[in-house]
């Protein structure tokens, strides 16, 4: 039995006469989840949008075999910070910052997150560490030039001289700690400030999502700091932990990175995951299919990820293949179970295509193309014939492009309307999907076969003789196409801040609690809450005559079964009708 | 075949499910047979890939090509699924889709057949792997080869050593006492070795970690410091094949070009103790030369 009452009058009063600081003083004092969050999408969507153009810049040079229209040092250096400002900067904190930071709280019921200072130290870190490394770009020598991986003995003094090397481990450093900061608050606020009746088995996927990611933020993050550590000791304090000069061991620094990689693969994937699952159940009008075997495979993927770190390292001929293969190519089953859980969910539904979910059948196809070849990586033999050429480069954009730009961009039009209680525009919307789904397929299809042909990654030129060229202008063409869909997302939310279209509290007849709340959230979010019967509360409120029908598909909450009594609480006091689970 | 589509229509739905029986066991038939005769083949589509000039590398390629296959089959029903939800489902009307989610027979097969289907691949991928990292007890040539940035040494036995940086060949031995031809695959110091046999190499750097890559091998590995590989590679005809340095190691990667010279053993042989005199003539100068500066 769960009785949920209003929330006393006075505190209403209380917020609308809130007497805080405005303007840039709020900006710079608050607190507020909320208000945190969106500093974290903003800034995360700033170095997206740099870490593109350089991406652009890179594939100008590519268009020509040979070309002068970056030197080596500048190719090196801007596919070093591409991938660096995609991973560290974007795809994790506009997640795990960004919108979990906005969202989890609201699903979970919750005023705040837990540790409402310690989060805003996390973004300031979080912002510091993002300066500090591309202030890379302004000292003497350019920004760092090692890849986002910072190979040992490459990224040691000796063969990295300079400060941007320097700038660029502080920068990692910092961003790990607020990471770290960021994934303890995470945590403690789905154990402990979920409002009653929330138990962890009616979680939203994207708030269990983002609990694993956060667990796997504490395994993975540390060791990455730890790493950084010594490689900043090797490149100032004499010590040679990387290097063979003092007996050090340079393939220590592989086993340390990607112990941290892998995981953070799974980090950058896991919320998107999440955002998926729920956008897909809501514009399908259906209950996700299989919720308690998507939260196991979430687990399963977590608990996996962390024992196979080492098939980034097949061909240094020192891992075990066969551990390493077998871990990596099981991750495909609870992968599988996902993809199927999400057609499940889609199966007899009434689709809508809106933007969000037109990304969610966008994401599908990338994450379906990106994962198959990740399987065939996973094959020690496969991966001999194809590393560090194209084919991995094509493999990791899939992924990456799949769940951090494909899902991450249905994130931020779904939530939209709730950020800032407007509407978007929906046919920029659209336009910028299929803008965006051409150029995404033209960039890397063709790299697929340039690695196949035998095109390494991270090269400057190629010979002109072997037939690479009009592949590579295929890919530079969908690059810019990538960047013109941009375009429209820039245009649609100047428009719709400029003319807003009022949104209401829950255009899409959404599920989960953050639906309840007004659009945009109150100060501490919820003035009511509706009972917590399932995953789905809100839509239990809104359709008490269309409840799930749970196992065996015996219809014990289905159409006229009388279970109608919900429709009484819209004060908040729900008659208790048993239970599902 | 044609006997199945001339079965007699007998009543009603039992001659249907009879006929689609036997198409289906037909079908079967013709697949069980025609299976082995294309695998068999060297017919298969490679998919871009190389089929592989070296004993290991081919091995790799019937790998490939079957990960492939299956690839491709699990694209075309997860795809065609999701396609068919999106046509199929859209909506249509305001009626209220039936609300259910769970199937548990539903849920554990696609449990099931995704661990069945990597376990395959995983059985696929020992045996390949095995193949391709055995090393043989008896190698016709051991070569040292060490890389640098941004070129690379070889050492042959007899005090040979070729080395190159870059672009920039040093050693111009092509096919038939020929000069290499085409350019842009004789990039780079030449690795020759005797085509047909099996040549052991030993692989390591001297400073950061460089990437050992011969696109037609279907082979890479890492030269690291710390670090020394082992490995064979069984050129299996006569050729000259473009490599490259994989691994970013710094300003010049782009251009760490090599190549592998695969010589008939007559004449890799020739050319070996053509070298060879040649080395111990130098060193016979050299020595002269350091024993007249002790005595000066």
């Amino acid at each position: 039995m769960t009785v949920l009452a209003d929330r006393p009058v006075t505190h209403e009063h209380e917020h609308e006469h809130h007497e805080g600081p405005t303007g840039l003083l709020k900006w710079l004092t608050s607190t507020d989840h909320k208000l945190i969050g969106m500093n974290y999408m903003v800034t995360s969507l700033i170095m997206f949008f740099l870490a593109g153009i350089m991406a652009l810049l890179l594939r100008t040079q590519l268009s020509s075999p040979s070309s002068s229209f970056l030197s080596f040092q500048q190719y090196n250096a801007l596919f070093t910070m591409h991938g660096s400002l995609m991973l560290y900067l974007f795809a994790g904190p506009f997640a795990f910052g960004g919108l979990a930071n906005y969202i989890l709280p609201l699903q979970v019921g919750a005023p705040d997150m837990a540790f409402p200072r310690l989060n805003a130290l996390s973004y300031w870190l979080y912002l510091g560490g993002s300066i500090t490394m591309l202030l890379g770009f302004l000292v003497a020598g350019g920004a760092a030039a090692y890849g986002w991986v910072a190979y040992a003995p490459l990224s040691l003094v000796q063969y990295s001289p300079g400060s941007a090397p320097d700038l660029w481990i502080l920068g990692i450093a910092l961003t790990g700690f607020s990471a770290i900061f960021t994934a303890v608050n995470l945590v403690t606020t789905t154990f402990y400030l979920r409002a009653p009746g929330m138990t962890m088995f009616r979680l939203p996927i994207f708030t269990w999502n983002m609990l694993v990611t956060a667990i796997l933020i504490l395994i993975a993050f540390p060791i990455l700091t730890a790493a950084m550590v010594l490689l900043f000791a090797d490149r100032h304090f004499g010590t040679h932990i990387y290097s063979t000069a003092g007996g050090g061991v340079p393939v220590l620094y592989q086993n340390l990175f990607w112990f941290f990689g892998h995981p953070e693969v799974y980090i950058l994937a896991l919320p998107y995951f999440g955002i998926v699952t729920d956008v897909i159940p809501v514009f399908s009008k259906k209950p996700l299919f299989g919720y308690k075997g998507m939260v196991f495979a979430t687990m399963a993927i977590a608990a996996l990820s962390t024992g196979v770190w080492a098939h980034h390292m097949f061909t240094t001929g020192v891992v075990l293949l066969p551990f390493f293969s077998l871990l990596s190519l099981l991750i495909a089953v609870p992968t599988g179970i996902k993809f199927f859980n999400w057609i499940g969910t889609m199966w007899r539904g009434q689709l809508t295509f809106t933007t969000p979910m037109l990304f969610c059948i966008g994401f599908l196809f990338a994450f379906l193309m990106g994962g198959l070849t990740g399987v065939m990586l996973a094959s020690p033999p496969i991966d001999f014939a194809t590393h560090d050429t194209y084919f991995v480069v094509a493999h990791f954009h899939q992924v990456l492009f799949g769940t951090a730009v494909y899902a991450g961009f249905a994130g931020l039009y779904y939530w939209y309307p709730k950020f800032f209680g407007r509407m978007y525009r929906e046919w920029m919307g659209k336009t910028h999907f299929w803008l965006l789904t051409i150029g995404f397929w033209a960039t890397f299809i063709p790299q697929y076969i340039l690695g196949l042909w035998g095109m390494p990654r991270r090269v400057a030129s190629y010979p002109a003789n072997l037939g690479w060229q009009a592949l590579n202008v295929v890919s530079t063409i969908g690059a810019y196409v990538i960047g013109i869909s941009f375009v429209f997302l820039l245009v649609n939310l100047w428009v719709s801040w400029r003319k807003p279209i009022p949104a209401g509290d829950n255009p899409w007849d959404a599920h989960t609690l953050e639906w309840f709340a007004a659009s945009p959230p109150v100060h501490h979010n919820f003035e009511r809450l509706p009972p917590i019967r399932s995953e789905r509360p809100v839509w239990d409120y809104n359709h008490p005559d269309a409840r799930t029908i749970t196992h065996g598909g015996a219809a014990s909450n289905g159409h006229g079964n009388g279970h109608g009594q919900l429709a009484g609480t819209a004060t908040g006091v729900g008659a208790d009708t048993g239970d599902k689970e | 075949m044609a006997s199945v589509v001339a079965v007699s229509p007998r009543d009603g739905e039992s001659s249907s499910t009879v006929a689609s029986r036997r198409r289906r066991r037909a079908i079967g038939l013709a697949a069980a047979t025609a299976l082995p005769v294309i695998l068999g083949g060297c017919q298969l589509p490679t998919f871009y890939g190389y089929r592989g000039s070296t004993k290991q590398g081919h091995d790799e390629s019937l790998l490939w090509i079957g990960t492939m296959l299956a690839a491709i089959f699990v694209l075309v029903v997860v795809g065609g699924l999701i396609v068919w939800s999106v046509i199929r489902y859209r909506k249509r009307s305001d009626e209220m889709p039936r609300q259910f989610q769970y199937h548990l027979g539903i849920e554990i097969t696609y449990i099931v057949i995704p661990v069945v289907m990597v376990l395959t691949l995983f059985g696929f991928t020992v045996y390949t792997e095995n193949q391709v990292d055995a090393v043989s007890p008896t190698p016709a040539l051991k070569v040292h080869v060490t890389a640098f940035q941004w070129g690379w040494r070889y050492q042959y036995p007899g005090q040979v050593d070729v080395t190159g940086v870059t672009t920039e060949d040093p050693d111009p031995v092509g096919l038939n006492g020929a000069p290499c031809a085409p350019a842009v695959d004789c990039l780079g110091p030449g690795l020759v070795v005797p085509a047909g046999e099996t040549t052991r190499i030993t692989l390591d750097s001297q400073d950061v970690i460089h990437g050992f890559y011969v696109p037609q091998f279907n082979f890479s590995r890492y030269a690291q410091p710390g670090v020394t590989n082992v490995f064979d590679l069984t050129v299996e005809h006569a050729g000259i094949y473009r490599a490259q340095c994989t691994q970013l190691c710094g300003l010049y990667h782009s251009l760490m070009f090599f190549h592998v010279v695969a010589l008939p053993p007559n004449q890799f042989r020739a050319w070996l103790s053509s070298q060879q005199s040649l080395a111990k003539a130098a060193s016979t100068v050299s020595a002269s030369n350091s024993s007249t500066k002790a005595a000066a």
